[in-house]
């Protein structure tokens, strides 16, 4: 077992290194000068500042001796800029935003925040309710229960995040004054206000996205309703709720939490259409910026971390398989 | 001995689908024949003719494939629609606009007889001619997309799950990095960052180039659903009977890998094809909407939406047309593959 | 005593987008306490299919069945849910064929047999529980029932599976058992231990059981009557010994002459029976079998017309359900022979 966490994170390391590169490549593959971004695109920029500006930010060095400090950056810190007055960035360093020239680490830090509220709320959502409207469905197979929800799952499988959500804050904040404007407030300071200015956002992202879930758990417990070891539980005599719930609803589950693992770690990512439309900074919103900023710093920061989001995620999902069934091995 | 080819063809006849003949007795375990075919005739059917027949029965299936065939119709026939209509995506109407606020006159912005959905604020350009042409773009990079990754897939799936072992490795390792890019930030970065490499700011951006990265990246990021799919039937069907049999004759690899796994994969094939379709066309239309998609001029759906978003209080009918074709564009193929699915395996929900 | 079990003109029908199949058309049969009943027939005799509608297990919404099943003197077919659901487990239990996939993967095989005892017995405590489940463990035969009360399905070998199994269905002391195919999935060896098993249980439980197979010689083992179906009724039934030396009908003499026996003559030719079981959705007219019997009376004979009843031969030994007159049956026995 012990073997087999340690093989993963090993190929996990393998791969984000691979997607560090990638990204640091592809920023390079451009033959804009960052420092002339920096300075300013189309203003006129002196020489003196563009190559003052590539000192500060360590753009001088050869392409691989950059990535190498990135990459030291991380593991213990390291010291940008001039010789003579480096700023010195502690570890784990993501660089300086060329943009905002803060540390992205701090940046980052204040975007995680808001990403993982959206994200959190939505999962809940999504998995709570798809998963209920799934089971009854399967319950009450062929009722009007169940062609309704496999309908509505179908509309919200087809529609897209930027149009629900407009007509959501067209309906609910914008005509009618029903819903405060969405925003990000942190839980600590108010837990209500956290909680009300990301109805919309969850709601949103909730609604679409729980039709996979209700269609996977719809047709998993179908199935499994299907299966022996059910037959054998209500030959033993168990009351239809008993055999519902701990017979057949605890074999149907389990791609279900794998999925939700999966969908958890691939939105840490960044919802960058959710935060979009709702205008909220997250690390989608930040992303998105840098890109048209050319900000590599932030733009490098992002993707490492939805990497890491989502090599984090599968290594525990496939862990958990173990715990929920007791059949299978690793390795 | 026989010739070889025939033996083989009857072993794939044999080892082929598993959908029986009859429907299946409920309630009857340890069945797994059925006695006797189906009441008027006992016609031996393929899994394939089955499925079509089911298929056909299926109001859903009718209503949805035809609303498919429509909008692919008038995607194919759009120069056409244009010439019937009138007006084209690069015609403007500043006559429809107020010189003032530069919305359009008018109910539901400006729809009308002559413009149907109505007229844009600001480049004061025929909405409906635009969704039109925005079909086109959605559909055909969609479609390309599509059928490339399903090839790609269908490929490496093969080789990984027939020649197995460090092949396979690699293969399997190769798809886990490729799951583990972050798709979205990833294009945010890609998009933009590989068009500079071709074309200064100043340049029109060719919409092919655009639409043939955009099919590289769709590619790039969804090969691995369906190679990993493919691998897994692969190594199913790898120990079954007729393949064992068919080595056994003689066959050599090619032929196991094209004549007898592959008629047998077409069914899961099928399935993903019809899954990725939609998928792609809210793919691209998400990344236009972000304007890392389809630029100006090209028409799209996903950037109209996001134009109309901007004036979504003065004027909403802007997205709401673009917005709602591009629903029931997604709704018509997922209803569409839904149908497809369950007549392939009905055992799978109704 | 009144029979444990009694069975009467037990018709089971589905409906489906093809029709309606008649699994079980017109069944009827009886079981005492401390007797094996062993059903024989095809796959898609009716036999599992008669078995789960005395167990109430098939879909009240979807099925229909009419008749008379009584358990201990209680119609099944004419109970509520809840009242059947209460004599599940607990009157009358059931083991299946494939033991790996009867049992729930995820709980382990102790905490399956608990279950199954506190639904009755909701007053016993978990360590009652515990201790009963290994006692059963240990009356079937299992060895070390202490390690393997929490060990999981998966863990077991086949046959130890199979005896699990019957352990939980024996917990609750059930008068009636019924064991479909439960040895198909197993070692020919293995089959004989468990058969075993099924009879030392009976003779210790003084239960009733129906066992359901296609096997005959697992048939010639342990039971003392027989019921053979064919296309969802009862075309031959008597004491084991009478139906297997001295079949009555023509079905019944081709799976004896399409089965090798041990003794038999090494050269001597299998023979299959001709054609395929009937559609249950379109029985043929008459009698079911016709189209199939080589002694078939003729296209306008009653074998076509009317559906034989199940009626005692001359000596009351057996019943049949066959149109040849008993005569001319008992000499082609001979010949088949």
């Amino acid at each position: 077992m012990v073997r087999y966490v340690v093989k993963r994170i090993l190929l996990g390391a393998l791969t984000l290194f691979v997607i560090s590169v990638a990204t640091f490549l592809l920023f390079f593959a451009v033959p804009n000068n960052p420092a002339e971004v920096i300075c300013g695109n189309g203003k006129s920029c002196s020489q003196a500042r563009i190559q003052m500006l590539e000192e500060r930010f360590g753009l001088n060095d050869p392409i691989p001796v950059q990535y190498a400090n990135y990459m030291k950056g991380i593991f213990v810190g390291r010291d940008i800029g001039a010789a003579n007055d480096p700023r010195h960035c502690a570890a784990p360093c993501l660089g300086y935003s060329f943009r905002y020239d803060d540390e992205v680490t701090d940046i980052i830090g204040q975007a995680l925040p808001v990403t993982l509220s959206i994200v959190i709320g939505a999962i809940t959502f999504q998995v709570v309710f798809g998963v209920s409207i799934g089971m009854i469905s399967a319950l009450r197979r062929g009722t009007v229960f169940d062609r309704l929800a496999v309908g509505i799952s179908l509309i919200g499988a087809s529609t897209q995040v930027y149009f629900l959500g407009y007509i959501l804050l067209i309906l609910f904040v914008y005509e009618t004054g029903f819903l405060p404007p969405p925003g990000y407030t942190p839980i600590t300071e108010n837990p209500l206000a956290w909680a009300g200015g990301l109805l919309l956002p969850w709601i949103t992202l909730g609604f679409i996205f729980s039709a996979v879930y209700a269609r996977l758990s719809r047709a998993q417990m179908i199935e499994t309703l299907s299966e022996d070891f059910v037959r054998t539980a209500r030959a033993k005599g168990l009351p239809k709720r008993q055999v519902y719930t701990r017979h057949a609803l605890r074999a149907a589950i389990t791609p279900i939490v794998t999925i939700a693992g999966l969908d958890l770690g691939a939105y840490l990512g960044g919802t960058v259409i959710t935060e979009t439309v709702f205008g909220m900074k997250g690390l989608g919103l930040f992303s998105i910026r840098a890109v048209e900023d050319l900000d590599m710093p932030i733009v490098m920061a992002t993707v490492l971390l939805a990497a890491l989001f989502v090599v984090v995620a599968n290594l525990v999902v496939d862990l958990l398989y173990t715990v929920i069934d007791p059949r299978v091995k690793l390795g | 001995m026989t010739m070889p080819g025939a033996e083989f063809d009857a072993l794939a006849a044999g080892g082929s689908g598993g959908i029986a003949v009859a429907p299946s007795l409920p309630g009857d375990p340890g069945t797994t024949g059925v006695p006797g075919a189906s009441a008027k005739q006992i016609i031996g059917r393929s899994p394939g003719q089955l499925a079509w027949l089911r298929l056909k029965r299926d109001r859903t299936a009718r209503f949805s494939g035809g609303l498919v065939a429509l909008f692919i119709l008038v995607a194919i026939t759009a120069p056409v629609v244009e010439m019937v209509y009138g007006k084209g995506p690069s015609d403007r109407f500043p006559d429809k606009i107020s010189r003032i606020d530069t919305f359009p006159y008018g109910y539901l912005g400006g729809v009308s007889g002559s413009h149907w959905f109505g007229v844009m604020p600001g480049s004061a350009q025929d909405i409906f001619i635009h969704v039109v042409y925005g079909l086109r773009t959605s559909l055909s990079i969609a479609f390309i997309s599509a059928v490339i990754t399903v090839a790609v897939g269908i490929v490496m799936g093969i080789v990984a799950g027939y020649v197995g072992g460090k092949v396979d490795g690699v293969i399997s390792w190769f798809i886990d990095l490729t799951l583990a890019f972050p798709f979205f930030v990833f294009c945010l970065a890609a998009v933009p960052l590989v068009t500079a490499r071709f074309y200064t700011p100043r340049d029109e951006v060719s919409p092919y180039f655009r639409a043939g990265l955009l099919i590289l990246i769709f590619t790039a990021f969804n090969w691995t659903y369906t190679a990993r799919l493919v691998r897994g039937q692969v190594f199913s069907l790898r120990e079954r009977e007729f393949v064992e049999a068919a080595r056994a004759a003689g066959g050599g690899v090619g032929h196991i890998l094209f004549r007898q796994l592959l008629p047998n994969l077409w069914a899961p094939i099928l399935v993903v094809f019809s899954l990725n379709v939609p998928q792609f066309i809210t793919a691209e239309a998400a990344l236009s909407f972000l304007n890392i998609g389809m630029v100006e001029p090209t028409p799209d759906l996903g950037r109209m939406i996001f134009s109309g978003a901007k004036v979504i209080r003065a004027d909403p009918a802007f997205a709401m047309f673009p917005g709602t074709v591009l629903f029931l564009l997604v709704l018509a193929f997922n209803l569409f593959g839904d149908s497809v699915r369950d007549a392939l395996d009905p055992k799978s929900s109704r | 005593m009144a029979p444990y079990v009694e069975v009467r003109d037990l018709r089971v029908r589905f409906t489906t987008e093809d029709g309606v199949v008649r699994a079980v058309d017109g069944v009827s049969f009886a079981v005492d306490r401390g007797h094996t009943l062993g059903i024989v027939g095809e796959s898609g005799s009716g036999k599992s299919v008669t078995s789960l509608a005395i167990m109430g297990l098939h879909d009240r919404r979807r099925t229909n069945i009419t008749g008379q099943a009584l358990v201990g003197g209680r119609d099944v077919v004419a109970l509520d849910e809840e009242a059947v659901r209460r004599l599940r487990g607990r009157d009358m239990a059931m083991i299946f064929q494939d033991p790996l996939s009867a049992l729930h993967p995820y709980y382990t095989v102790g905490r399956q047999i608990i279950e199954a005892y506190r639904i009755h017995h909701p007053e016993a405590g978990k360590r009652e529980a515990r201790q009963r489940a290994l006692d059963m463990l240990g009356r079937v035969g299992i060895p070390q029932p202490a390690r393997r009360i929490d060990q999981y399905p998966h863990e077991f070998s086949g046959g130890m599976r199979q005896r699990a199994m019957i352990a939980m269905a024996l917990v609750n002391d059930p008068d009636l058992l019924i064991a479909d195919e439960p040895t198909t999935a197993l070692d020919v060896t293995v089959q004989a231990q468990i058969l075993d098993l099924l009879a030392g249980l009976q003779a210790e439980f003084h239960s009733a059981i129906i066992l359901i197979t296609h096997d005959l010689g697992v048939v010639s083992q342990v039971a003392d009557q027989v019921l053979v179906m064919y296309g969802g009724r009862g075309v031959e039934h008597g004491s084991a010994a009478r139906v297997l030396r001295e079949p009555q009908h023509p079905y019944t003499w081709g799976l004896l002459s399409s089965v090798p026996t041990l003794h038999g003559d090494a050269d001597a030719d299998l023979v299959p029976i001709k054609g395929s079981p009937p559609s249950l959705i379109n029985l043929p007219s008459g009698c079911a079998f016709h189209p199939r019997c080589r002694y078939q009376l003729g296209p306008a004979s009653p074998c076509v017309t009317t559906v034989p009843e199940l009626e005692p031969t001359r000596d009351g030994g057996q019943r049949v359900a066959c149109h040849l007159p008993e005569t001319q049956r008992r000499s082609m026995l001979e010949v088949v022979r």
